[in-house]
């Protein structure tokens, strides 16, 4: 919709003429900002054409530029390992193959491909919705987020603990998201996905997302269900009982039209013991 | 900026903000059209440099060397794209507002795409067809036939509109260039109740841009409902067109009339307004109880309310016979207690009207209603305007469901015309369809249904409390609707009905697809079916010992009442037969975690609604040899325009492209009462075919005037006597030839619909799939059996959105929170099983060439089918809309399977 009280887009080039003023915000993808009325938003500034780079490979990480659009990391997963979004969520299609991830996440966006040809990695991990699906896939994966500071220079912090709350971050204000890097040796891990909603394609209601890596060590990370990102850890593969005592002990679980908490609890439970079967 | 629509290179200056939709309709870019504003629904799909994207949400500071292709840029009516013409031949839209946004996306498929449609058509909404009819079109499979002159009743014709609709020159209501439109926005009430001590609009008048600011001291006087009847005195005065005092969130406190909507909206808030908040009550069990904040006290018997001291609307409570008697000797009970939920219609078109005088000082409102007469009637009694002097018309309206018979959005745009002079559009947004319009009435339905023990029905009571919202439009029909055919369509010595529709400050409710019925029978069948599992009977055989048959009454409480409504043809044994021959062989499911079941619920409806359905129709010859038909009634995806051209191309001899279309205009003929309670075959179809069929006489006569001799026929518009053949042309030499016919909807026959579902259910997580889906329809004469399929399709995938998704969630406070399609699941492609749907064989006495009306009917069987269904799955019966997954697995989890009979008392 057209949104009536902006007054200004500008399109910096360069970081030195991007900055973020009292009532302006970011503008990525504009999927979401543009889906909604925001009284008193009177500027955009729109960082999709610094030239960043949406996908780039170094020796220790997969590094995902902010403005990288939904479409091209779902191309991260080979065409063998895309799933079918209904038979994968289920796990009746379960590759334990981390790159599956890619795919499996943008298809649990609520919207189809044709806004991932629009949508950003960035902006859906800013926006920090519970069912943002770059927010699960990137702290499933250990991902490390990348902010510049206004005043130049940048901070790193994991994705999993950026997204605070619902539609909260750890973003000061001014501050940019750059770019989210995924360790290499999470890539090397085996992972495993559940995803379920109140529809077949839904909006998430809980998303699970295992992560068993060679050394045993395993990950748990639960979103969606709950108002931000938790990561339940194990040295090796936890007990049965020891792991639903652990998702039991989650306090955060949220309540709105695409699920109550008591729901997204107990599918948390049986998605999180079907996935230490799976990958023990 | 420079950019590219559909090859023709563009020049625009976007304004900061604007997104790539406006700007191609600010470009007359009509196809493009507006479901949501939000990305959600699909319907402005365009093409962005080949890849497909929702313009509703994209930047347009973006645009500068894109190329945009539209729907219209994919092909024309001449030349068309394939799949322009594979969705006219597959019939696959109904409304056709999410038509061009289909084509667009489904455009970029390959053929491996096909196997892949529920995840890539996640986010094209259809509110009409279902989608099967859409995954035809999109594979190529034609359902349609091209039939010969005189033969077109009966078979599977297109819609009349096909092509222009998949090529995107069909225009729906905003769909035009107006030149110095205005632009109207409301000022909505942030409380559930309060009364206006003042208002001072002084500030917004000032503001650049802006026209006009209305407020209650620009209000007629005048009392009226915004829901629309035949009979005015249906529905309560209880409403004005901007009131002192306002009744929920949302309620209109003033409006702003300005050069564009961005104007409008930023002077609301200059609109200074001092509240006296009142106290408000949002459960209408508290709010009929004695103390209880009064909504409409200053009224009472003259403004037809049953009991405002109350906050009652309406009631009703009768008895016949003895039901606790009869209670006390069954041999079998079964009670409980079902609630519906808010059911929002989502119809793809939001409310709109566009007005302006015309040349001769007439105020003309081009709008988005199912019922353009009656908004003129009440619109000239609200304003004191001489009927002579409005025109209401419609083009093709975007899906209504029942919610577009309402005055919503024209009479404000009438008092900003006569203020302002000038043209004026008011659009509901959205968020306006949710939180503004009224959507279907939640019901709490308790019934106990008595037997004995050969399956004999001995007692039904059913006691029902709708909440009517702040306003009782619609609530006193959809009251007395809902305990009708529902109980009626069983024959039991002991009735009793308690009925109350309580006024509350959440948002009014209105009229939905089945009127009130569907609450009932999804409590009534729910309760059969615990009936025939205490009898341990078949329920296809309870239903078979207890409906009525030909010759019997149809009583609701009261045993001879007066009525016009009678068995002009009779196949509910028939659709019982069918749909358990279809149930027959139920498969296990493969999936050993999920557990299976069946189930099946009936319907009963009157043919249309009661005390007077009014159409006029005019035929006539034109010299081409094409027949002109003028109808009153609106096209809105329902396919009576189809039908109404099978009916005068069957009757004239011709075929049904001769048959020109003029519908919708108070100007095109005297009356209709309107698109509502599916009428537009039985009463419109019945004048038009009354004046084709006088038409076709008056050429005969014509012809043996001109040319001696006997046996003539009519043929492609003109007569043939023996080997000559008159042509129109010769046939009008003598003068026009016109007819005219009028129907006045009484009597009333009765249609019938049985849902039978087989299911799998997880009880782990509450999901639901739906194995087997199959609805027998007795609609009399099948005029066009493609469309009628697409009718109960379409009325199926609706029912399982109210059954297992759809719910308009409120705070408690009277604030609707569900405001957005992302936030409220209309089903997808995804969600929606393919319905087996078998055909009753019968002929209607009283409807056109035996036909019966089918477009309400076949919603009000599947929620109680599926709960059935699911009941049988899970051993426990889900009482409550809709059985979200989230519902069932709580059932589950709370009540193992076997202490699931707690709803079944043992007889007295």
């Amino acid at each position: 919709m057209d949104l009536i009280d902006v007054q200004d887009v500008r399109v910096p080039a360069t970081r030195a003429d991007l900055r973020v003023g009292a009532g302006e915000k970011v503008l990525a993808g504009g999927t979401w900002l543009y889906s909604v009325k925001e009284t008193g938003l009177i500027g955009l500034v729109d960082i999709t054409q610094l030239g960043w780079k949406p996908v780039e490979h170094t020796d220790s990480a997969l590094v995902i530029a902010a403005t990288c659009t939904v479409a091209e990391l779902s191309r991260l997963t080979p065409l063998a390992l895309r799933t079918d979004p209904i038979r994968s969520a289920s796990g009746h299609e379960s590759p334990d193959d981390p790159f599956a991830l890619f795919w499996q996440c943008a298809n649990s966006f609520l919207a189809s491909y044709k806004i991932w040809n629009v949508a950003t990695v960035g902006g859906n991990i800013a926006l920090a919705l519970p069912a943002g699906p770059m927010i699960s896939l990137a702290a499933s994966l250990e991902a490390e987020a990348v902010i510049w500071m206004p005043e130049g220079g940048e901070r790193r912090m994991p994705v999993a603990e950026l997204v605070t709350g619902v539609m909260q971050t750890a973003l000061e204000p001014g501050e940019v998201l750059r770019e989210i890097a995924i360790p290499r040796a999470c890539l090397e891990s085996r992972t495993g996905f559940r995803r379920i909603a109140l529809n077949a394609l839904g909006r998430t209601g809980t998303l699970l997302i295992a992560r068993r890596a060679p050394t045993g060590q395993t990950v748990f990370t639960v979103t969606g269900g709950t108002t931000h990102p938790v990561q339940l850890r194990f040295d090796e593969s936890p007990s049965a009982s020891l792991l639903e005592e652990r998702v039991r002990a989650i306090d955060c679980w949220y309540n709105d039209a695409h699920g109550s908490s008591d729901w997204r609890l107990a599918m948390s439970v049986r998605f999180a013991e079907q996935l230490r079967e799976e990958l023990a | 900026m420079k950019f590219s629509v559909n090859g023709a290179s563009v020049e625009a200056i976007p304004a900061a903000g604007q997104v790539l939709q406006t700007v191609l309709r600010d470009l007359d870019h009509f196809e493009v059209k507006m479901g949501c504003g939000s990305g959600d629904c699909g319907a402005c799909t365009v093409l962005l440099n080949g890849d497909p994207i929702h313009s509703c949400i994209y930047p347009a500071h973006r645009l500068e060397g894109a190329e945009i292709t539209t729907v219209s840029g994919l092909g024309s009516p001449e030349h068309p794209h394939p799949l322009q013409q594979s969705f006219v031949e597959a019939a696959g839209f109904q409304c056709g507002f999410c038509t061009a946004g289909m084509i667009v996306t489904a455009s970029t498929f390959t053929e491996d795409d096909h196997d892949d449609l529920p995840r890539l058509l996640k986010s094209n909404i259809c509110r009409c067809t279902g989608y099967r009819s859409i995954r035809d079109a999109i594979c190529g499979t034609s359902n349609t036939q091209t039939p010969a002159s005189g033969e077109a009743a009966g078979q599977s014709v297109r819609a009349p509109a096909g092509m222009r609709v998949a090529t995107g020159e069909e225009e729906f209501t905003l769909d035009v260039r107006t030149t110095g439109l205005l632009h109207l926005a409301v000022l909505k009430s942030p409380h559930a109740h309060a009364r206006i001590l003042s208002i001072d609009p002084s500030r917004a008048l000032a503001a650049e841009g802006v026209h006009a600011v209305l407020t209650h001291r620009d209000s007629p006087a005048t009392l009226f409902s915004t829901g629309r009847h035949e009979m005015r005195t249906d529905d309560p005065d209880d409403t004005l067109v901007l009131d002192p005092v306002l009744r929920f969130i949302g309620q209109r406190v003033a409006a702003v009339v300005a050069d564009t909507i961005a104007i409008a909206e930023r002077a609301l808030a200059l609109i200074e307004v001092e509240y006296e908040v009142l106290p408000a009550v949002f459960d209408p069990e508290l709010a009929r109880s004695p103390g209880a904040p009064l909504l409409h006290a200053d009224k009472g018997e003259l403004q037809r309310i049953a009991a405002p001291e109350r906050n009652v609307l309406a009631e009703m409570h009768g008895e016949m016979g003895d039901v606790d008697a009869a209670i006390a000797a069954a041999d079998a009970v079964a009670t409980g207690t079902w609630q519906t939920q808010r059911v929002n219609h989502a119809a793809l078109e939001t409310h709109a009207t566009r007005g302006w005088l015309d040349a001769d000082g007439r105020l003309v409102l081009r709008t988005s209603s199912q019922v353009p007469y009656l908004v003129r009637d009440e619109l000239c009694r609200i304003f004191d305007l001489d009927p002579a002097r409005l025109r209401v018309f419609t083009a093709r309206v975007g899906g209504g469901f029942g919610g577009k018979q309402e005055l919503f959005t024209e009479d404000l745009v009438t008092l900003a015309v006569l203020r302002t002079g000038r043209p004026v559009q008011y659009q509901f947004t959205r968020e306006d369809e949710f939180t503004i319009a009224s959507p279907r009435h939640p019901m709490r339905v308790s019934v106990t249904l008595a037997a004995t023990s050969d399956g004999t029905l001995t007692a039904m009571a059913v006691d029902e409390l709708t909440d009517t919202g702040a306003y009782g439009n619609h609530g006193i029909g959809v009251m007395y609707h809902s305990v009708h055919e529902s109980i009626s369509v069983y024959r039991c010595a002991n009735k009793r009905v308690d009925a109350e529709s309580v006024y509350t400050n959440n948002l009014p409710s209105g009229a939905f697809r089945g009127y009130g019925l569907g609450q009932v029978i999804f409590a009534i069948e729910s309760a059969m079916d615990e009936l025939a599992r205490t009898l341990g009977m078949d329920p296809f055989e309870l239903r078979r010992r207890n409906v009525v048959v030909p010759g019997d009454d149809m009583v609701v409480v009261e045993p001879h009442a007066e009525t016009d409504l009678i068995y002009g043809s009779y196949g509910l044994d028939q659709c019982l037969d069918l749909v358990q021959a279809a149930l027959a062989d139920p498969q296990p499911s493969a999936d050993p975690e999920w557990q299976t079941g069946t189930g099946m619920a009936l319907a009963m409806i009157a043919s249309l609604p009661p005390r007077g359905h009014y159409a006029d129709a005019t035929a006539r010859l034109l010299t081409d040899g094409d027949i002109e038909i003028g109808v009153g009634t609106v096209e809105f995806g329902n396919g009576t325009t189809t039908v109404h051209t099978q009916l005068v191309a069957s009757a004239l001899g011709t075929t049904v492209d001769r048959v020109r279309i003029r519908q919708s205009d108070t100007d095109v003929v005297k009356y209709d009462t309107g698109a509502f309670g599916s009428a537009g075959v039985v009463v419109a179809g019945k004048a038009l075919l009354s004046a084709a069929d006088r038409l076709g006489e008056l050429m005969l006569e014509r012809a043996y005037s001109l040319v001696p001799g006997e046996g003539a026929v009519l043929q492609d518009g003109g007569v043939r006597i023996g080997a000559r053949v008159v042509s129109a042309a010769e046939l009008l030499e003598a003068g026009p030839l016109t007819a005219t016919g009028r129907h006045d909807g009484t009597p009333r026959t009765v249609a019938f619909n049985v849902h039978g579902f087989r299911v799998a259910v997880n009880p782990a997580t509450g999901e639901v799939r739906i194995l087997q889906s199959v609805q027998a329809a007795d609609a009399g004469t099948v005029l066009n059996p493609e469309q009628l399929r697409g009718q109960i399709e379409g009325a199926t995938a609706q029912a399982i959105g109210t059954a297992l998704y759809e719910e308009m969630r409120l705070d408690g406070a009277g604030r609707v929170t569900t405001t957005a399609l992302r936030n409220y699941h209309v089903p997808r492609f995804a969600d929606i099983p393919d319905t087996q749907v078998l055909f009753a064989e019968t002929f209607d006495d009283l409807g056109p060439l035996g036909a019966k009306s089918m477009s309400e009917a076949p919603y009000n069987p599947v929620a109680p089918a599926l709960a059935n269904a699911i009941r049988d799955a899970l051993g426990v019966r889900p009482h409550e809309l809709p059985m979200s997954r989230e519902r069932l697995w709580r059932l589950v989890s709370a009540a193992p399977a076997d202490t699931a009979a707690d709803e079944l008392s043992p007889p007295a």
